[in-house]
């Protein structure tokens, strides 16, 4: 064993290949090549396979004609359009039902949560045996138990079930009147957004404006309310109302007029916000769980009302709890609604599969949908993350 | 004054004062409790009428096999039954051995396989088969008596665990000679498929998530970046994109002469998927993991590997592992997935069934037993993740 000499620096005496600085180029190095050489390896196969099988593997199929129909599009669109055209509105029936989806299952997840803490026994359990059953059993299955089991025994078009609301529903999908609007809604709007935006400037300068002891009414709590008495009676005073409904009007074969929602798109919305509503409730369970007995104890020490001991006191602090846990249940949610091929409902993941057999450039094809979905995956939890930072900041 | 203690006042009421505290406190109360009942009552009707009176159930009884075990030829179905037989003596023996902790998955082993074997009676698979499901189920109760009665060394119970991997292959698989002729993974079917599939899932991406683990919170950057970019990309795309991928993709990236076959295909993809939420699972293991036990590790002068094999991993690992049941629940969830891609699994199976001419239409009979097998699977496995949470303490050490 070598001694080292004093004043000269420890490192110099260790072998390179105990060196800790050395070992940790050498391996990196060493992952580098190997991945390097997986994947080299994997595009040259591809290559080959490739041009073996007259594949292409460029992007020049987006301008030409698509050449196949889409059931569902929220922008007009026909085989007559582009690839790109095709892509754009998979995208939208992706992003279309992700985001109704999400907004009705953080509804229905938040009632189940708190049925679950009901003091009522009987709505506790039923609450209970919901997320049980739903958490236990296969999305895909539930998809296709809506769709198979409750749309498919759906009456035809002549004899649509008529709901309040001029809403009729049969197999051919869900029909509800679609909002128009009327000449009258530009000044309306316009009229309504002056008052709002008055409010706004009221809510932001009104405390700066309270100095040594004066109160200010609320100002941006009046200006809201005079901005919705506003509208109410712009409303009613316009010599035409400024939005109007067109109500679906049954045809021979089909309804015309109104908002036409497909057998595919009601399933899969079903059935995503069933599923998801199930998990968000136990989210939901779990963040006012976590909150502390004594929090509550102490607010109603103070003298706060029921009311305001869950306002002030309960839901922001549950809230800290929840967020992070409900972006990924926001995410499956996005993730799942791929499943939409099996119903029938043209979102991404099945336009996407369509172009891939017909543009000869299948791996391109697939690489742009999984890109876009990594993409709204990001955005999804990036927007939850500055929401996240916001309610956190409150942490001390 | 005399010091006597008090009893305790009572803390149990009757049931008067029970139904008037948790149905009947306020009239707001009552009247949800009027209407949730009558809904109840309602719903429970109406299914039982279906259930006992409409239902086809014969598209389940008469396909039972089908459902089990798919294609597998009949005549190696005994094969099956000796992986099971297995399965249920390594799991009573446990019990015995290691305590509460395995309790629970050997009584869910042995419960399922009487459930099996209820089934069976009532069906068209015939009385050995179902004699042997029973013989099963008892089993594991008889492995329970003679692991408390015999100390069983722990050691020789993990070696068998790991050697049950390989012998339930062999044994499904085959060898190709003798009395175990080669099955082909596309006679895979049904049930057998479905576990297979999760089974297979987990056990492989568990070492893999483990690596990407490590990379990801290793300090060299090249690693940590690949570990990182690898489980980002797949947590943000669908599963059926990947299987897709798998399914018609791979075959692509392979040279012209390798093949691999269907349910291998969905294998690979399903591990290269978990793998990287195992990762995540393991992430936070790792970081629970308080920094004076790796300097105290680096005090006593272990190298990197050996910190991590002796001192990170296992107090790591120990701690997700609820979180990995939770993990394969969904992993197991998801396997109906494979059905979309054209396997066919416990649902794909089912749409099969209702494809045969007589079963038309009785869709909710099928989906009723499809859907009671994965609720039954899935619950027990949630239970038996709580309990084992509880016995080994999590978050209490």
């Amino acid at each position: 064993m070598t001694t080292v000499p004093p004043g000269q620096p420890h490192h110099a005496t260790v072998p390179p290949w105990r060196d800790v600085r050395v070992l940790g180029i050498a391996s990196q190095v060493a992952v580098l090549v190997v991945v390097a050489a997986g994947l080299g390896l994997l595009t040259s196969n591809l290559l080959t396979n490739m041009a073996a099988r007259n594949l292409t593997f460029d992007y020049g199929f987006v301008g030409a004609r698509a050449g196949f129909e889409i059931g569902d599009s929220p922008v007009p669109y026909s085989a007559d359009d582009t690839y790109a055209q095709a892509f754009l509105v998979g995208i939208l029936n992706t992003v279309l039902v992700a985001v109704v989806g999400i907004i009705l299952a953080t509804i229905l997840g938040v009632i189940v949560g708190v049925a679950r803490l009901s003091p009522n026994w009987l709505l506790a359990r039923v609450a209970a045996g919901y997320v049980e059953v739903i958490r236990n059993t296969p999305l895909l299955l539930q998809l296709f138990v809506i769709y198979f089991v409750v749309l498919f025994q759906l009456p035809s078009v002549q004899e649509s079930i008529a709901l309040p609301g001029s809403i009729f529903l049969n197999q051919r999908g869900l029909f509800v009147p679609s909002p128009q609007r009327a000449p009258t809604f530009l000044p309306w709007l316009t009229i309504v957004a002056v008052v709002l935006l008055l409010a706004i400037v009221g809510r932001v300068i009104g405390p700066r404006l309270e100095r040594g002891g004066r109160r200010l009414p609320p100002l941006g709590r009046i200006g809201l309310l005079v901005a919705l008495v506003v509208a109410v009676v712009a409303w009613v005073l316009l010599p035409e109302a400024p939005v109007q409904f067109e109500v679906p009007v049954a045809g021979r074969f089909n309804f015309t007029g109104g908002l036409e929602l497909s057998t595919g798109f009601t399933a899969l919305l079903l059935g995503l916000v069933i599923y998801t509503a199930a998990f968000i409730a136990e989210v939901v369970r779990g963040g006012i769980q976590a909150v502390r007995r004594g929090q509550v104890e102490a607010a109603r020490a103070l003298g706060l009302s029921e009311r305001d001991t869950l306002r002030l006191v309960v839901f922001p602090q549950a809230l800290r709890i929840i967020v992070p846990p409900l972006t990924s249940q926001y995410l499956n949610l996005t993730k799942n609604s791929s499943l939409a091929i099996a119903v029938g409902y043209p979102d991404l993941f099945k336009v996407g599969t369509t172009m891939a057999n017909q543009t000869g450039a299948p791996v391109s094809v697939i690489a742009l949908v999984m890109g876009t979905y990594l993409a709204i995956s990001l955005i999804t939890s990036a927007l939850m993350n500055l929401y996240n930072r916001r309610v956190q900041v409150l942490e001390r | 004054m005399t010091n006597d203690v008090l009893a305790p006042p009572t803390t149990s009421i009757g049931p008067t004062a029970w139904l008037r505290r948790n149905l009947f406190s306020s009239v707001f109360n009552s009247l949800l409790t009027v209407l949730v009942g009558a809904a109840l009552v309602w719903v429970a009707v109406t299914v039982g009428q279906w259930a006992l009176t409409e239902a086809r159930w014969e598209a389940v009884t008469r396909n039972l096999r089908l459902f089990l075990i798919g294609q597998y030829p009949a005549e190696q179905a005994w094969r099956l039954w000796a992986s099971l037989l297995v399965l249920s003596v390594l799991s009573g023996v446990s019990t015995g051995a290691f305590g509460r902790t395995t309790r629970v998955l050997a009584v869910s082993v042995s419960a399922f396989q009487g459930l099996l074997a209820v089934l069976m009676l009532f069906s068209t698979v015939g009385p050995l088969i179902t004699a042997g499901m029973a013989v099963n189920a008892a089993l594991v109760w008889a492995g329970m008596a003679v692991g408390y009665r015999r100390t069983v060394p722990r050691r020789a119970l993990v070696i068998a665990w790991l050697l049950s991997i390989p012998v339930t292959y062999i044994l499904v698989g085959g060898v190709g000679i003798g009395p175990l002729p080669t099955v082909s993974t596309n006679a895979w079917g049904g049930l057998l498929l479905t576990i297979l599939l999760a089974a297979v899932g987990i056990v492989l991406s568990f070492p893999l998530g483990v690596l990407l683990a490590l990379g990801r919170r290793s300090a060299l950057p090249a690693i940590k970046i690949i570990s990182t970019a690898y489980i980002e990309l797949i947590r943000g795309v669908p599963l059926v994109t990947i299987l897709f991928m798998a399914d018609v993709m791979l075959p692509f990236f392979l040279p012209g002469e390798i093949r691999i076959e269907r349910v291998a295909r969905a294998m690979g993809g399903i591990t290269l998927f978990s793998a990287a939420y195992v990762a995540e699972n393991v992430r936070g293991g790792l970081q629970a993991i308080p920094s004076g036990q790796i300097e105290a590790a680096q005090a006593l002068g272990l190298r990197g590997w050996q910190t991590n094999l002796y001192i990170v991993l296992p107090q790591a690992l120990r701690s997700v592992i609820p979180a990995n049941v939770g993990l394969f629940i969904s992993l197991l969830k998801d396997t109906t997935l494979v059905a979309i891609i054209g396997l066919s699994e416990l649902l794909g199976i089912g749409q099969a069934v209702l494809a045969q001419s007589e079963f038309l239409g009785a869709h909710l009979e099928v989906f009723s037993f499809v859907g009671a097998v994965f609720f039954i699977l899935c619950y027990a496995m949630s239970q038996a993740s709580y309990r084992l949470e509880a016995a080994m303490g999590v978050g209490q050490r």
